[in-house]
């Protein structure tokens, strides 16, 4: 099988899985059953000044759930570290000299002032860790203090901060960053500019998870008052997912190695960061939710899926779907695909007909001589893919390109040649060919 | 009118309903349905299921690979503690096993489908071929393994992959032990015994020698002096008599034996059967040779069972089963006589505990006419083994006794399966003693 024995920065791991900065990390007794399990590094739970800051006693998560009680989101207001400096140094050296096959990095979060990380880092990296990650992410509690995304959202303080950092490690930097911000490339450039070796992201999300129906305050709260968390989970991966192909495909930001971070559950969430310019990943909210144990399918089925690419490397995975992520204006407004329904497979639910009926373009049938019969009439598909979605059987409605001939819904011939926005007539902006 | 002449014929009934009645007792799970059902597992950390199961399997471990389509890692998953996955997917008693154990059944009194998901998993790569787990570099060592059913292959497969060489003394024609001539026929269709047998030996490094028999070709000192070890896995050749007259007792047919030939026959229509059968027994031999003879085209088949349904050694669902097929089950009564003339009819006294808890007869009888008797009380171990025991193998209640590694009193000399004391009698069971046998023995000879 596929060897998933992974480099970042010149940091060895066996597997590109390393456990993100949070409570699996936060403890030597959790790392070391996260390394028995198999886990290839761990970012160790963010270290801050002491004395250390102290976390509620109440509520710190909350999920969203699906109707199974599977948790797709995950929201918390925990603080970085609430464990004196010493403590947490003492034990990341012994797990790093128990380990030493194993990734460590410290992740670091301190205030804006170059004295204090000229004292702080030198001192952790005498642990012996392969590196840090600066926390410039965290959007609840700290960044109230003027670190976390107070620092995240504001490239000028990336760059300052990262400066500092680098002038007083000798391991590799890399920058975590926020996604609390409206365009993700002005902060990794920053990142950049000061000089790190990788960025990392996503940290959480503000969030808020819902009302408790009873009481009408925001859920849950500390003593009848709450605060935004910071959201995770599997759903926030399709936003991780963008931020960093934007980082990826950029050609200001794309010479920058990528740790992957948001809602990485199973293996197939592995193989979407790595494709889209990930170099590896880190695992937070699943292993909260199932336990380290999560990590046998994510090494399993990522090199099975490796070899049945004859991949024999992540290497040879990571940016593989860089080229198809464009800009809008770059697509083929000439090419046309339809829905196909197959009739064998389809069970007669009806929810493509009623989606397409209520809030699209109407062009799925619901009878055929009285009886219930869902079929696509192409005279009105426009392709949008609705029923894909919703369809509750795998692989029964399909879209199909028409390649040649004439469009039924536009009575228009179809174009071979490609022509996108750019070149549209209906652009008044279109550069003339 | 005990007098008539027995009514056994065959081709009672057409190859359409035979086909139906013998074709699989469980379709195979579809892709999406197994993506539901593998939904519906919670991942419980330290799972139930799993300390349910006697081989250990990592069901939770297996499922969250069926979720993410990784069929193959999955069956990996299982293969690594029970070879015999495939099969025992098929014939485990999941509803006293894994399925009972699972959370699910607390509120909603139905399990996750674990039988079938492991079948889902499995069912590819025995049909692919593919080899799974690799043989660790030659030890030089070789192994003796005496039968070939689910305990001795289990061993000797896992001997092989630890790089011993294995020779295993099979009396049958076949390997595969009772997973090829005892397990109803409607649990593993289309062969399956026997591809997965070929499954199994495909790792290499393991001969059959059919036809040699312990007792007879070989003994049991030739095999420790010729072996670095030996391990038994013989189960039980011979069947329990009734407590009635000796005569009496040889005119019930076996149905381990009348089972054997099913399995093996190539045209059930060709089978004898009896228009009226009655069956002793509890076990799961007596509801499988009585519902294999309702599907064959028996018009009335009767269980008589000496206990109540709880005791019995049939599950409850086994015994739902044979209630579906149109199989009487009744309880608490044991046969006295037989009279034999051509149709047979059995005489039975009603039985009941007494005040001490001891089984007694209540005074009662009743007689039931049949064309066809057979019993299913058990069997228990051959008396060419149980002979061969000068050597020092300590035998208690009929069964050979066993250490925790599945050590016998014979220092070298292993043995699991139904052969061994203290199991229950299945397929899983027999498999994870051959497992922990072959991880001793490869243990002591790397000493
Ligand atoms: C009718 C019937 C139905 C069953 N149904 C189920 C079921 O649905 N589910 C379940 O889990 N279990 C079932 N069982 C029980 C299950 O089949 C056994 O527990 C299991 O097969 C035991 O495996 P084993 O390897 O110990 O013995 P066996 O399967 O009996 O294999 C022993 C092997 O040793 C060989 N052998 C014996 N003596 C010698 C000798 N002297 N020399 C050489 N070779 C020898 C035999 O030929 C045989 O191949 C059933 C049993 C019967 C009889
Ligand atoms: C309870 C909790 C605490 C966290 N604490 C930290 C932290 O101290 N430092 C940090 O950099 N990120 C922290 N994070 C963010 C995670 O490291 C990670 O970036 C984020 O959860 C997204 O990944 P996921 O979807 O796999 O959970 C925390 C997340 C959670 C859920
Ligand atoms: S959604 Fe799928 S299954 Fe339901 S009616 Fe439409 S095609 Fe059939």
């Amino acid at each position: 099988m596929a060897n998933l024995a992974s480099e970042f920065l010149g940091i060895r791991s066996p597997n590109p899985f390393w456990l993100a900065s949070a409570p699996p990390t936060d403890k030597a007794y959790n790392v070391n059953r996260a390394f028995e399990a198999g886990w290839g590094g761990a970012v160790w739970k963010t270290l801050g000044e002491d004395p250390p800051i102290v976390n509620v006693s109440g509520p710190r998560y909350s999920a969203l759930h699906s109707n199974e009680r599977r948790v797709i989101g995950f929201n918390n207001i925990e603080l970085i570290t609430d464990r004196p400096l010493q403590v947490n140094l003492d034990e990341m050296r012994e797990v790093k000299r128990n380990w030493p096959d194993r990734a460590l990095v410290a992740s670091v979060m301190l205030p804006m002032n170059e004295r204090v990380w000229a004292k702080y880092l030198p001192m952790i990296e005498d642990t012996g860790i392969d590196g840090f990650e600066l926390n410039f992410g965290c959007p609840h509690g700290m960044s109230e203090r003027g670190m976390g995304s107070a620092v995240g959202q504001v490239p000028e303080y990336i760059q300052m901060a990262t400066e500092w950092a680098k002038a007083a490690a000798s391991v590799p930097v890399i920058v975590k960053l926020t996604p609390n911000v409206t365009n993700i490339l002005p902060p990794a450039k920053a990142a950049k500019d000061g000089g790190a070796d990788a960025v990392s992201l996503i940290n959480t999300i503000n969030s808020i998870m819902r009302v408790d129906y009873e009481t009408l305050t925001m859920y849950p709260t500390t003593d009848g008052m709450g605060t935004h968390g910071g959201y995770c989970g599997e759903a926030v991966k399709p936003i991780a997912l963008n931020m960093v192909a934007e980082i990826a495909r950029t050609a200001d930001t794309s010479a920058l190695p990528i740790s992957g971070i948001g809602g990485v559950t199973d293996w197939r969430d592995a193989v979407d960061f790595l494709a889209l310019g990930a170099s590896n990943v880190q695992v937070c909210t699943a292993a909260m939710v199932y336990g380290f144990k999560i990590i046998d399918d994510l090494t399993d089925g990522l090199s099975r899926f490796l070899d049945g690419k004859h991949m024999s490397s992540v290497t040879e995975l990571v940016g593989k779907a860089v080229p198809s992520v464009s800009d809008w204006q770059y697509l083929n407004l000439n090419y046309v695909e339809k829905a196909v329904i197959n009739q064998d497979l389809c069970i007669q639910c009806g929810r493509c007909h009623v989606v397409c009926e209520d809030t699209s373009h109407q062009a799925i049938t619901q009878t055929l001589n009285g009886k219930r019969h869902y079929e696509v009439i192409d005279e009105e598909c426009v392709g949008c893919n609705l029923c894909v979605s919703v369809c509750p059987v795998d692989n029964c409605i399909t879209m199909q390109q028409i390649e040649s001939g004439i469009d039924p819904r536009t009575r228009e011939a179809i174009d071979p040649v490609a022509r996108n926005w750019t070149q549209h007539p209906n652009n008044p902006m279109r550069k003339d060919d | 009118m005990a007098d008539d002449a027995a009514d056994i014929g065959s081709g009672r009934l057409g190859e359409e309903e035979l086909k139906r009645g013998f074709s699989d007792l469980h379709e195979p799970l579809s892709r999406s349905e197994a993506l539901i059902a593998a939904d519906r597992c919670y991942f419980c950390y330290d799972a139930p299921c799993t300390t349910a199961c006697p081989t250990g399997i990592d069901i939770p471990g297996f499922i969250q690979k069926i979720r993410s389509d990784n069929v193959e890692g999955s069956a990996q998953t299982i293969l690594r503690e029970n070879i015999m996955g495939g099969m025992c997917a098929r014939v485990c008693p999941t509803e006293v096993l894994c399925e009972e154990a699972c959370v699910r059944n607390t509120h909603e009194e139905k399990p996750v489908e674990i039988g079938l998901l492991q079948r889902y998993a499995t069912d590819p790569v025995l049909a692919s071929g593919k080899q799974l787990f690799e043989r660790a570099p030659s030890s030089g060592k070789t192994v003796a393994v005496v039968g070939a059913g689910p305990a001795g292959l289990s061993c000797a497969h896992r001997l092989a992959m630890l790089g011993h060489d294995v020779v295993v003394f099979e009396r049958n024609d076949k390997a595969g032990g009772l997973n090829e001539y005892g397990i109803a026929a409607y649990k593993t269709v289309d062969d399956f015994a026997r591809r997965e047998v070929d499954y199994i030996l495909a790792i290499g490094g393991i001969e059959i020698r059919h036809g040699a028999v312990l007792g007879r070709d070989v003994t049991l000192d030739s095999l420790r002096e010729d072996y670095d070890a030996v391990f038994l896995g013989i189960g039980l050749g011979a069947v329990n008599a009734l407590e009635i007259d000796g005569a009496e007792d040889a005119a019930f047919q076996n149905a381990v034996h009348y089972i054997a030939d099913l399995r093996q026959a190539q045209d059930l229509g060709q089978l004898p059967v009896g228009r009226r059968v009655v069956v002793i027994g509890g076990g799961m031999t007596a509801i499988d040779i009585a519902v294999q003879s309702k599907r064959l085209g028996a018009e009335r088949v009767d269980i008589v069972y000496r206990r109540g349904a709880e005791q019995m050694g049939a599950s409850k669902y086994e015994q739902d089963l044979a209630k579906t097929d149109g199989v009487v089950i009744r309880h608490w009564a044991r046969p006295l006589h037989l009279q034999d003339g051509g149709v047979k009819v059995v005489e039975f006294a009603g039985t009941a505990l007494n005040d001490t808890g001891r089984l007694e007869d209540t005074g009662e009888t009743f007689r039931i006419e049949a064309d066809v008797v057979f019993k299913a009380i058990g069997q228990r171990l051959a008396d060419e083994v149980t002979n061969d025991a000068a050597g020092g193998l300590v035998i208690n209640g009929g069964k050979i006794v066993v250490d925790e590694t599945q050590a016998t009193s014979i220092r070298g000399v292993w043995a699991g399966g139904d052969c061994v004391g203290g199991g229950d009698d299945l397929t899983v069971t027999a498999v994870q003693h051959g497992k922990v046998a072959a991880i001793a023995i490869d243990k002591a000879l790397r000493k």
